[in-house]
Protein backbone atom coordinates (compact mmCIF):
# COMPACT_ATOMS: atom_id res chain seq x y z
CA UNK A 1 0.00 0.00 0.00
CA UNK A 2 2.65 2.83 -1.02
CA UNK A 3 1.29 6.19 -0.47
CA UNK A 4 -0.68 5.50 2.10
CA UNK A 5 0.73 7.60 5.81
CA UNK A 6 1.26 5.91 8.83
CA UNK A 7 -1.46 7.01 11.41
CA UNK A 8 -3.56 9.06 8.75
CA UNK A 9 -6.46 7.07 10.11
CA UNK A 10 -7.95 5.20 13.14
CA UNK A 11 -10.91 3.12 13.88
CA UNK A 12 -13.24 4.51 16.58
CA UNK A 13 -16.11 1.81 16.45
CA UNK A 14 -16.10 -1.73 16.27
CA UNK A 15 -18.97 -4.13 17.28
CA UNK A 16 -19.78 -7.44 16.31
CA UNK A 17 -23.35 -7.81 14.90
CA UNK A 18 -25.31 -11.27 16.32
CA UNK A 19 -22.97 -14.12 15.78
CA UNK A 20 -23.06 -18.38 16.49
CA UNK A 21 -26.48 -19.01 15.02
CA UNK A 22 -28.67 -15.96 14.34
CA UNK A 23 -32.52 -15.36 14.63
CA UNK A 24 -34.13 -17.58 11.50
CA UNK A 25 -34.40 -15.44 8.41
CA UNK A 26 -32.09 -12.98 9.82
CA UNK A 27 -30.24 -12.19 5.90
CA UNK A 28 -26.30 -10.75 6.14
CA UNK A 29 -27.85 -7.80 5.45
CA UNK A 30 -29.78 -7.54 8.42
CA UNK A 31 -26.65 -8.37 9.95
CA UNK A 32 -24.25 -5.87 8.57
CA UNK A 33 -26.98 -3.43 9.40
CA UNK A 34 -27.01 -4.54 13.21
CA UNK A 35 -22.98 -4.13 12.65
CA UNK A 36 -23.27 -0.66 11.73
CA UNK A 37 -26.04 0.15 14.41
CA UNK A 38 -23.72 -1.02 17.31
CA UNK A 39 -20.41 -0.16 16.05
CA UNK A 40 -21.45 3.15 15.34
CA UNK A 41 -23.08 3.37 18.91
CA UNK A 42 -19.34 2.18 20.16
CA UNK A 43 -18.45 5.36 19.06
CA UNK A 44 -21.31 8.23 19.59
CA UNK A 45 -22.12 8.40 15.69
CA UNK A 46 -25.56 8.54 14.24
CA UNK A 47 -26.15 6.83 10.68
CA UNK A 48 -26.86 9.98 9.06
CA UNK A 49 -22.83 11.04 9.78
CA UNK A 50 -21.82 7.42 7.39
CA UNK A 51 -20.87 8.82 3.94
CA UNK A 52 -18.45 5.73 2.75
CA UNK A 53 -19.88 2.16 3.23
CA UNK A 54 -17.16 -0.80 2.55
CA UNK A 55 -18.38 -4.28 3.02
CA UNK A 56 -18.37 -7.73 1.28
CA UNK A 57 -20.62 -10.71 1.49
CA UNK A 58 -20.79 -13.79 -0.44
CA UNK A 59 -24.32 -13.87 0.00
CA UNK A 60 -25.27 -10.32 -1.73
CA UNK A 61 -23.34 -9.79 -4.88
CA UNK A 62 -23.97 -6.28 -5.00
CA UNK A 63 -23.24 -5.82 -1.03
CA UNK A 64 -22.69 -2.18 -1.11
CA UNK A 65 -25.41 -1.10 -3.66
CA UNK A 66 -27.72 -3.60 -1.05
CA UNK A 67 -26.53 -1.62 2.09
CA UNK A 68 -26.95 1.80 0.13
CA UNK A 69 -30.40 0.85 -0.22
CA UNK A 70 -31.37 -1.15 3.47
CA UNK A 71 -29.07 2.29 5.24
CA UNK A 72 -30.77 4.82 2.65
CA UNK A 73 -27.48 6.47 1.77
CA UNK A 74 -27.55 7.09 -1.81
CA UNK A 75 -24.39 9.45 -1.72
CA UNK A 76 -22.08 6.88 -0.04
CA UNK A 77 -18.38 6.17 -1.41
CA UNK A 78 -19.04 2.85 -1.99
CA UNK A 79 -16.11 -0.29 -2.39
CA UNK A 80 -17.54 -3.55 -2.20
CA UNK A 81 -13.60 -5.38 -2.76
CA UNK A 82 -13.94 -8.98 -2.65
CA UNK A 83 -10.92 -11.17 -1.97
CA UNK A 84 -12.26 -14.08 0.26
CA UNK A 85 -11.97 -13.55 3.84
CA UNK A 86 -9.26 -10.69 3.78
CA UNK A 87 -11.54 -8.34 2.10
CA UNK A 88 -12.25 -6.12 5.43
CA UNK A 89 -8.21 -5.88 6.11
CA UNK A 90 -8.11 -4.55 2.20
CA UNK A 91 -10.88 -2.13 2.98
CA UNK A 92 -9.08 -0.56 5.60
CA UNK A 93 -6.17 0.63 3.28
CA UNK A 94 -8.89 1.50 0.62
CA UNK A 95 -10.54 3.46 3.21
CA UNK A 96 -7.63 5.02 4.58
CA UNK A 97 -7.04 6.18 1.14
CA UNK A 98 -10.36 7.32 0.66
CA UNK A 99 -10.51 9.37 3.68
CA UNK A 100 -7.16 11.17 2.96
CA UNK A 101 -8.46 11.66 -0.59
CA UNK A 102 -11.43 13.62 0.80
CA UNK A 103 -14.02 10.89 -0.94
CA UNK A 104 -15.68 10.28 2.16
CA UNK A 105 -15.24 11.25 6.23
CA UNK A 106 -16.90 8.93 8.28
CA UNK A 107 -16.47 5.00 6.56
CA UNK A 108 -18.02 2.20 7.76
CA UNK A 109 -16.81 -1.32 7.13
CA UNK A 110 -19.01 -4.00 7.65
CA UNK A 111 -19.70 -8.22 6.81
CA UNK A 112 -22.89 -10.35 7.20
CA UNK A 113 -23.35 -14.46 6.86
CA UNK A 114 -25.65 -16.69 8.00
CA UNK A 115 -23.63 -19.60 7.02
CA UNK A 116 -24.47 -21.87 9.01
CA UNK A 117 -28.42 -21.22 8.73
CA UNK A 118 -28.42 -21.77 5.40
CA UNK A 119 -25.81 -24.36 4.60
CA UNK A 120 -22.64 -23.97 3.64
CA UNK A 121 -22.87 -24.74 -0.07
CA UNK A 122 -25.98 -21.99 -0.11
CA UNK A 123 -23.92 -19.24 1.33
CA UNK A 124 -20.56 -19.69 -0.51
CA UNK A 125 -21.10 -21.85 -3.66
CA UNK A 126 -18.29 -22.61 -5.89
CA UNK A 127 -17.33 -21.70 -9.10
CA UNK A 128 -16.66 -24.66 -11.15
CA UNK A 129 -12.76 -24.72 -12.17
CA UNK A 130 -12.39 -27.14 -14.90
CA UNK A 131 -8.79 -27.90 -13.90
CA UNK A 132 -9.41 -28.70 -10.51
CA UNK A 133 -13.22 -29.66 -9.68
CA UNK A 134 -13.33 -33.43 -11.46
CA UNK A 135 -10.82 -34.08 -8.70
CA UNK A 136 -13.68 -33.24 -5.91
CA UNK A 137 -11.04 -31.78 -3.60
CA UNK A 138 -13.00 -30.55 -0.21
CA UNK A 139 -12.89 -26.73 -0.95
CA UNK A 140 -11.77 -24.31 0.64
CA UNK A 141 -10.20 -27.22 3.39
CA UNK A 142 -8.23 -29.79 0.35
CA UNK A 143 -6.15 -26.84 -0.50
CA UNK A 144 -4.67 -25.68 3.10
CA UNK A 145 -4.52 -29.64 3.55
CA UNK A 146 -2.23 -29.72 0.54
CA UNK A 147 -0.19 -26.96 1.67
CA UNK A 148 -0.01 -28.76 5.37
CA UNK A 149 1.34 -31.84 3.60
CA UNK A 150 3.89 -30.00 2.33
CA UNK A 151 5.01 -28.17 4.92
CA UNK A 152 5.26 -31.77 6.88
CA UNK A 153 7.31 -33.42 4.24
CA UNK A 154 9.42 -30.15 3.75
CA UNK A 155 9.94 -29.23 7.62
CA UNK A 156 8.96 -32.16 9.65
CA UNK A 157 6.07 -30.49 11.53
CA UNK A 158 3.70 -32.76 12.65
CA UNK A 159 -0.12 -33.27 13.62
CA UNK A 160 1.00 -33.13 17.56
CA UNK A 161 1.98 -29.20 16.10
CA UNK A 162 -1.03 -28.39 14.18
CA UNK A 163 -3.33 -29.67 16.76
CA UNK A 164 -1.32 -27.16 19.24
CA UNK A 165 -2.54 -24.18 17.15
CA UNK A 166 -6.40 -25.76 17.70
CA UNK A 167 -6.02 -25.94 21.55
CA UNK A 168 -4.26 -22.39 22.18
CA UNK A 169 -7.62 -21.08 19.61
CA UNK A 170 -9.83 -22.55 22.68
CA UNK A 171 -8.34 -21.93 25.49
CA UNK A 172 -8.22 -18.51 24.66
CA UNK A 173 -12.07 -18.99 23.24
CA UNK A 174 -12.76 -20.10 26.65
CA UNK A 175 -11.98 -16.53 28.19
CA UNK A 176 -14.06 -14.78 25.42
CA UNK A 177 -17.98 -15.01 26.31
CA UNK A 178 -19.51 -14.85 23.30
CA UNK A 179 -16.93 -17.59 21.65
CA UNK A 180 -18.78 -20.25 20.23
CA UNK A 181 -17.21 -23.44 21.58
CA UNK A 182 -17.36 -23.86 25.29
CA UNK A 183 -15.71 -26.62 26.33
CA UNK A 184 -11.85 -27.77 26.59
CA UNK A 185 -10.08 -29.23 23.76
CA UNK A 186 -6.92 -31.68 23.79
CA UNK A 187 -4.23 -32.43 21.43
CA UNK A 188 -5.47 -36.29 21.32
CA UNK A 189 -9.50 -34.92 20.77
CA UNK A 190 -7.77 -33.16 17.58
CA UNK A 191 -5.84 -36.00 16.54
CA UNK A 192 -8.98 -38.29 16.72
CA UNK A 193 -11.72 -35.95 15.63
CA UNK A 194 -13.77 -36.88 12.37
CA UNK A 195 -11.31 -36.51 9.27
CA UNK A 196 -11.62 -34.09 6.74
CA UNK A 197 -8.80 -33.60 4.50
CA UNK A 198 -5.63 -35.43 5.59
CA UNK A 199 -3.73 -34.14 7.44
CA UNK A 200 -7.10 -32.27 8.88
CA UNK A 201 -9.95 -33.31 11.18
CA UNK A 202 -12.78 -31.74 11.86
CA UNK A 203 -10.94 -29.70 14.92
CA UNK A 204 -8.41 -28.51 12.66
CA UNK A 205 -10.77 -26.56 10.97
CA UNK A 206 -12.40 -23.62 10.96
CA UNK A 207 -16.18 -23.23 12.83
CA UNK A 208 -18.98 -22.57 10.47
CA UNK A 209 -21.13 -20.26 12.14
CA UNK A 210 -23.22 -16.96 11.13
CA UNK A 211 -22.03 -13.93 12.32
CA UNK A 212 -21.16 -10.15 10.99
CA UNK A 213 -19.94 -6.96 12.31
CA UNK A 214 -18.59 -3.73 11.34
CA UNK A 215 -16.20 -1.11 11.70
CA UNK A 216 -15.68 2.55 11.72
CA UNK A 217 -13.10 4.71 10.16
CA UNK A 218 -12.29 8.22 10.28
CA UNK A 219 -9.20 10.19 9.70
CA UNK A 220 -6.77 10.44 12.89
CA UNK A 221 -7.62 14.30 13.44
CA UNK A 222 -11.55 13.70 13.70
CA UNK A 223 -11.09 10.85 15.79
CA UNK A 224 -9.43 12.16 18.94
CA UNK A 225 -13.15 13.53 19.55
CA UNK A 226 -14.73 10.93 19.31
CA UNK A 227 -16.25 8.89 22.44
CA UNK A 228 -13.36 5.81 23.01
CA UNK A 229 -9.53 6.16 22.42
CA UNK A 230 -8.84 6.04 18.25
CA UNK A 231 -6.93 3.09 17.07
CA UNK A 232 -4.86 4.02 14.82
CA UNK A 233 -3.90 2.67 11.03
CA UNK A 234 -0.26 2.50 11.33
CA UNK A 235 0.25 0.24 7.92
CA UNK A 236 -1.36 -1.73 5.27
CA UNK A 237 0.14 -4.17 2.88
CA UNK A 238 -1.34 -6.57 0.29
CA UNK A 239 -0.87 -9.14 -2.28
CA UNK A 240 -2.72 -11.80 -4.35
CA UNK A 241 -0.35 -14.67 -5.23
CA UNK A 242 -2.88 -16.92 -6.94
CA UNK A 243 -6.48 -18.04 -6.74
CA UNK A 244 -6.67 -21.62 -7.25
CA UNK A 245 -4.46 -23.90 -4.95
CA UNK A 246 -2.62 -25.55 -7.97
CA UNK A 247 -1.29 -21.85 -8.88
CA UNK A 248 0.27 -21.47 -5.51
CA UNK A 249 4.02 -20.13 -6.28
CA UNK A 250 5.20 -22.29 -3.28
CA UNK A 251 3.03 -23.96 -0.87
CA UNK A 252 4.98 -23.15 2.34
CA UNK A 253 5.70 -19.61 1.88
CA UNK A 254 2.53 -17.68 1.62
CA UNK A 255 2.00 -14.07 0.35
CA UNK A 256 2.05 -12.85 4.24
CA UNK A 257 6.04 -12.17 3.81
CA UNK A 258 5.01 -9.35 1.16
CA UNK A 259 1.96 -7.94 2.67
CA UNK A 260 3.90 -7.70 6.35
CA UNK A 261 7.23 -6.49 4.65
CA UNK A 262 4.98 -3.60 3.15
CA UNK A 263 2.47 -3.23 6.26
CA UNK A 264 6.36 -3.12 8.72
CA UNK A 265 7.53 -0.90 6.52
CA UNK A 266 4.84 2.02 6.43
CA UNK A 267 4.23 1.27 10.35
CA UNK A 268 8.28 1.50 10.66
CA UNK A 269 7.78 -1.76 12.77
CA UNK A 270 9.44 -4.90 13.12
CA UNK A 271 7.76 -8.11 14.82
CA UNK A 272 9.55 -7.82 18.04
CA UNK A 273 7.25 -4.59 17.77
CA UNK A 274 4.14 -6.13 18.08
CA UNK A 275 2.23 -7.16 21.43
CA UNK A 276 -1.10 -9.02 20.30
CA UNK A 277 -1.60 -10.87 17.14
CA UNK A 278 -4.85 -11.53 15.21
CA UNK A 279 -3.86 -14.18 12.13
CA UNK A 280 -6.69 -15.73 10.10
CA UNK A 281 -6.97 -19.31 11.53
CA UNK A 282 -8.89 -20.58 9.09
CA UNK A 283 -7.14 -23.82 9.22
CA UNK A 284 -4.30 -25.01 12.07
CA UNK A 285 -1.86 -24.57 9.44
CA UNK A 286 -2.37 -21.07 9.15
CA UNK A 287 -1.16 -19.57 12.31
CA UNK A 288 1.88 -21.74 11.93
CA UNK A 289 2.54 -20.02 8.29
CA UNK A 290 1.61 -16.79 9.15
CA UNK A 291 3.96 -16.94 11.87
CA UNK A 292 6.82 -17.79 10.10
CA UNK A 293 6.00 -15.90 7.23
CA UNK A 294 5.40 -12.28 9.32
CA UNK A 295 8.96 -12.99 10.80
CA UNK A 296 7.72 -14.63 14.50
CA UNK A 297 9.97 -17.90 14.01
CA UNK A 298 11.73 -18.56 10.60
CA UNK A 299 10.65 -20.53 7.94
CA UNK A 300 9.80 -24.32 9.27
CA UNK A 301 9.99 -23.63 12.70
CA UNK A 302 6.26 -22.99 13.41
CA UNK A 303 5.82 -26.53 14.63
CA UNK A 304 8.14 -26.62 17.11
CA UNK A 305 7.21 -22.64 17.70
CA UNK A 306 3.46 -23.13 18.64
CA UNK A 307 4.29 -26.03 20.81
CA UNK A 308 4.24 -25.96 24.76
CA UNK A 309 1.21 -23.50 24.52
CA UNK A 310 3.21 -20.66 23.18
CA UNK A 311 0.27 -18.99 21.57
CA UNK A 312 -2.23 -19.64 24.23
CA UNK A 313 -3.40 -17.69 27.38
CA UNK A 314 -0.65 -18.96 29.17
CA UNK A 315 2.39 -18.18 26.76
CA UNK A 316 4.42 -15.83 26.04
CA UNK A 317 3.06 -14.22 22.61
CA UNK A 318 -0.52 -13.40 22.62
CA UNK A 319 -2.25 -14.86 19.23
CA UNK A 320 -6.19 -15.22 17.91
CA UNK A 321 -7.03 -13.47 21.91
CA UNK A 322 -11.06 -14.25 21.23
CA UNK A 323 -10.77 -17.80 20.31
CA UNK A 324 -9.93 -17.56 16.20
CA UNK A 325 -12.01 -18.88 13.77
CA UNK A 326 -11.23 -22.41 14.87
CA UNK A 327 -13.15 -21.72 18.55
CA UNK A 328 -14.84 -18.36 18.64
CA UNK A 329 -16.77 -17.45 14.94
CA UNK A 330 -16.22 -18.16 11.29
CA UNK A 331 -18.76 -17.16 9.28
CA UNK A 332 -17.29 -18.00 5.73
CA UNK A 333 -15.35 -14.62 5.76
CA UNK A 334 -13.54 -13.93 9.05
CA UNK A 335 -11.28 -10.98 8.26
CA UNK A 336 -13.84 -8.26 9.82
CA UNK A 337 -13.46 -10.29 13.11
CA UNK A 338 -9.43 -9.78 13.73
CA UNK A 339 -10.16 -6.10 13.64
CA UNK A 340 -12.99 -5.79 15.93
CA UNK A 341 -11.16 -8.73 18.22
CA UNK A 342 -7.91 -5.89 17.39
CA UNK A 343 -9.30 -3.02 18.43
CA UNK A 344 -10.98 -4.28 21.95
CA UNK A 345 -7.30 -5.35 22.78
CA UNK A 346 -5.64 -1.99 21.92
CA UNK A 347 -8.84 -0.20 24.39
CA UNK A 348 -8.20 -2.58 27.38
CA UNK A 349 -11.93 -3.97 26.77
CA UNK A 350 -11.50 -7.71 26.77
CA UNK A 351 -11.69 -8.36 30.27
CA UNK A 352 -10.22 -12.04 31.39
CA UNK A 353 -8.28 -12.24 28.07
CA UNK A 354 -7.26 -8.63 28.15
CA UNK A 355 -3.22 -9.07 27.09
CA UNK A 356 -1.27 -6.26 29.78
CA UNK A 357 -0.06 -3.41 27.79
CA UNK A 358 -1.16 -3.62 24.28
CA UNK A 359 0.07 -0.81 22.55
CA UNK A 360 0.19 -2.79 19.16
CA UNK A 361 -1.57 -5.49 17.16
CA UNK A 362 -0.46 -6.86 13.83
CA UNK A 363 -4.30 -7.99 12.31
CA UNK A 364 -3.69 -10.65 9.24
CA UNK A 365 -6.34 -11.68 6.55
CA UNK A 366 -6.26 -14.71 4.62
CA UNK A 367 -8.35 -14.97 1.67
CA UNK A 368 -9.34 -17.81 -0.43
CA UNK A 369 -6.89 -20.35 -0.59
CA UNK A 370 -3.97 -18.71 0.89
CA UNK A 371 -4.59 -16.55 -2.29
CA UNK A 372 -5.29 -12.96 -0.98
CA UNK A 373 -3.13 -11.76 2.07
CA UNK A 374 -3.60 -8.87 3.81
CA UNK A 375 -1.49 -7.40 6.89
CA UNK A 376 -2.99 -4.22 8.72
CA UNK A 377 -0.50 -2.54 11.45
CA UNK A 378 -3.01 -1.51 14.43
CA UNK A 379 -1.57 1.20 17.45
CA UNK A 380 -2.60 2.95 20.14
CA UNK A 381 -1.82 6.78 20.87
CA UNK A 382 0.82 5.64 22.47
CA UNK A 383 2.46 3.99 19.91
CA UNK A 384 1.41 6.44 17.19
CA UNK B 1 -2.61 -9.72 -39.53
CA UNK B 2 -3.27 -10.81 -35.59
CA UNK B 3 -6.22 -12.77 -35.11
CA UNK B 4 -9.03 -11.09 -33.07
CA UNK B 5 -10.05 -14.25 -31.29
CA UNK B 6 -8.53 -17.58 -30.95
CA UNK B 7 -10.03 -19.98 -33.55
CA UNK B 8 -10.97 -22.71 -30.30
CA UNK B 9 -10.61 -21.89 -26.67
CA UNK B 10 -7.94 -23.18 -24.58
CA UNK B 11 -10.04 -25.35 -22.87
CA UNK B 12 -11.72 -26.57 -26.10
CA UNK B 13 -7.74 -27.86 -27.25
CA UNK B 14 -6.33 -28.98 -24.00
CA UNK B 15 -10.04 -31.34 -24.09
CA UNK B 16 -9.59 -32.32 -27.28
CA UNK B 17 -5.86 -33.64 -26.70
CA UNK B 18 -7.26 -35.50 -23.38
CA UNK B 19 -9.75 -37.11 -25.96
CA UNK B 20 -6.84 -38.37 -28.06
CA UNK B 21 -5.15 -39.40 -25.52
CA UNK B 22 -2.43 -36.69 -25.03
CA UNK B 23 -1.60 -34.59 -21.77
CA UNK B 24 -1.59 -31.04 -23.65
CA UNK B 25 -0.26 -27.99 -22.48
CA UNK B 26 1.09 -24.52 -23.33
CA UNK B 27 4.42 -23.09 -23.98
CA UNK B 28 5.36 -19.45 -24.09
CA UNK B 29 8.33 -19.08 -26.78
CA UNK B 30 9.44 -15.52 -25.51
CA UNK B 31 9.16 -16.90 -21.32
CA UNK B 32 10.89 -19.99 -22.14
CA UNK B 33 8.40 -21.52 -20.41
CA UNK B 34 5.21 -23.78 -19.60
CA UNK B 35 1.49 -22.38 -18.98
CA UNK B 36 -0.59 -24.37 -16.87
CA UNK B 37 -3.63 -24.13 -16.87
CA UNK B 38 -4.08 -23.15 -20.39
CA UNK B 39 -5.25 -19.51 -21.28
CA UNK B 40 -5.20 -16.88 -24.14
CA UNK B 41 -1.69 -14.89 -23.12
CA UNK B 42 0.80 -15.72 -21.20
CA UNK B 43 0.93 -14.42 -17.81
CA UNK B 44 5.28 -13.74 -17.71
CA UNK B 45 5.16 -11.77 -20.70
CA UNK B 46 1.67 -10.49 -21.54
CA UNK B 47 2.35 -12.36 -25.37
CA UNK B 48 -0.62 -13.63 -26.89
CA UNK B 49 1.75 -15.98 -28.58
CA UNK B 50 1.50 -19.50 -27.27
CA UNK B 51 2.24 -22.46 -28.48
CA UNK B 52 0.27 -26.68 -28.06
CA UNK B 53 2.91 -28.87 -26.57
CA UNK B 54 2.36 -32.59 -25.96
CA UNK B 55 3.72 -33.92 -22.44
CA UNK B 56 5.66 -37.40 -22.12
CA UNK B 57 2.95 -37.86 -19.06
CA UNK B 58 4.97 -38.42 -16.40
CA UNK B 59 5.50 -36.41 -13.37
CA UNK B 60 5.96 -36.34 -9.47
CA UNK B 61 3.36 -36.02 -6.57
CA UNK B 62 4.15 -32.68 -5.10
CA UNK B 63 1.63 -32.34 -2.57
CA UNK B 64 -1.17 -35.21 -1.92
CA UNK B 65 -4.21 -34.90 0.46
CA UNK B 66 -7.14 -37.78 1.24
CA UNK B 67 -10.47 -35.98 1.07
CA UNK B 68 -13.34 -38.05 3.46
CA UNK B 69 -16.31 -37.39 2.63
CA UNK B 70 -19.49 -37.88 4.35
CA UNK B 71 -20.73 -40.39 2.43
CA UNK B 72 -18.81 -42.85 -0.04
CA UNK B 73 -15.13 -43.89 0.25
CA UNK B 74 -11.94 -41.59 1.15
CA UNK B 75 -10.27 -40.78 -1.99
CA UNK B 76 -6.61 -38.85 -3.30
CA UNK B 77 -6.36 -35.08 -4.76
CA UNK B 78 -3.06 -34.44 -5.41
CA UNK B 79 -0.32 -31.60 -6.61
CA UNK B 80 1.94 -32.97 -10.03
CA UNK B 81 4.39 -31.68 -11.05
CA UNK B 82 4.81 -32.74 -14.54
CA UNK B 83 8.25 -33.43 -15.74
CA UNK B 84 7.85 -30.70 -18.62
CA UNK B 85 7.77 -28.01 -15.76
CA UNK B 86 4.16 -27.18 -14.84
CA UNK B 87 2.15 -27.87 -12.18
CA UNK B 88 -1.49 -29.59 -11.91
CA UNK B 89 -4.21 -30.70 -9.40
CA UNK B 90 -5.26 -34.88 -9.99
CA UNK B 91 -5.49 -37.78 -8.53
CA UNK B 92 -3.09 -40.61 -8.19
CA UNK B 93 -5.06 -43.80 -8.67
CA UNK B 94 -4.12 -47.64 -8.04
CA UNK B 95 -2.64 -47.27 -5.00
CA UNK B 96 -5.12 -46.65 -1.33
CA UNK B 97 -4.92 -42.88 -1.03
CA UNK B 98 -3.08 -43.01 1.90
CA UNK B 99 -0.14 -44.63 0.43
CA UNK B 100 0.46 -41.70 -2.08
CA UNK B 101 3.52 -40.03 -1.16
CA UNK B 102 5.32 -36.91 -1.74
CA UNK B 103 8.37 -37.47 -4.50
CA UNK B 104 6.77 -40.70 -5.37
CA UNK B 105 6.84 -40.82 -9.59
CA UNK B 106 3.63 -40.84 -10.99
CA UNK B 107 2.44 -41.74 -15.09
CA UNK B 108 -0.45 -39.66 -16.12
CA UNK B 109 -3.90 -41.61 -18.29
CA UNK B 110 -6.93 -40.22 -19.38
CA UNK B 111 -10.04 -40.60 -17.03
CA UNK B 112 -12.71 -41.23 -19.23
CA UNK B 113 -15.87 -39.63 -17.26
CA UNK B 114 -19.53 -40.66 -16.89
CA UNK B 115 -21.72 -39.43 -19.59
CA UNK B 116 -21.70 -35.54 -21.14
CA UNK B 117 -18.94 -35.37 -18.55
CA UNK B 118 -15.35 -34.20 -20.26
CA UNK B 119 -12.22 -36.14 -19.38
CA UNK B 120 -9.74 -35.49 -17.15
CA UNK B 121 -6.05 -36.59 -16.18
CA UNK B 122 -5.28 -39.13 -13.49
CA UNK B 123 -2.34 -40.69 -12.47
CA UNK B 124 -0.54 -43.79 -11.45
CA UNK B 125 2.45 -44.80 -9.77
CA UNK B 126 4.81 -45.24 -12.24
CA UNK B 127 7.20 -48.48 -12.25
CA UNK B 128 10.20 -48.30 -10.18
CA UNK B 129 13.41 -48.99 -12.14
CA UNK B 130 15.08 -52.29 -11.06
Amino acid sequence: MNGLTRGSAAIVGAAESDIGAVAANMSPLDLMAQGIHRALADCGLKLKDVDGIFCAATQARTSAMSMCEYLHLPSAYTDSTIVGGSSFEVHVAHAQAALAAGLCSVAVIAYGSTQRTVGRRQASAREYNPYETPFRPFLPSTAYALAASRHMHEFGTTREQLAEVAVAAREWALLNPVAWEKKPLTIAEVLSARPISYPFTVRDCCLITDGGGAIVMMSADRARSMAKPPVYVLGCGQVITHASISSMPNLTLTGARESGAAAYRVARMRETDIDVLELYDAFTINTILFLEDLGFCPKGEGGPFVSGGRIGPKGSLPVNTNGGGLSYCHPGMYGLFLLIEAVRQLRGECGARQVAQAETALVHGNGGVLSAQATVILGTQAAL
Amino acid sequence: MTMANAPTSPLTTYLEYLEKGELGYQFSPEANAAVFYPRVICPFTGSDRLEWRIGKGMGTVHATTVVYPQKGDPYNVALIDIDEGFRMMSRVEDVPPLDVRIGMRVKFRVHQAEGDEPPYPVFTPAEVAP
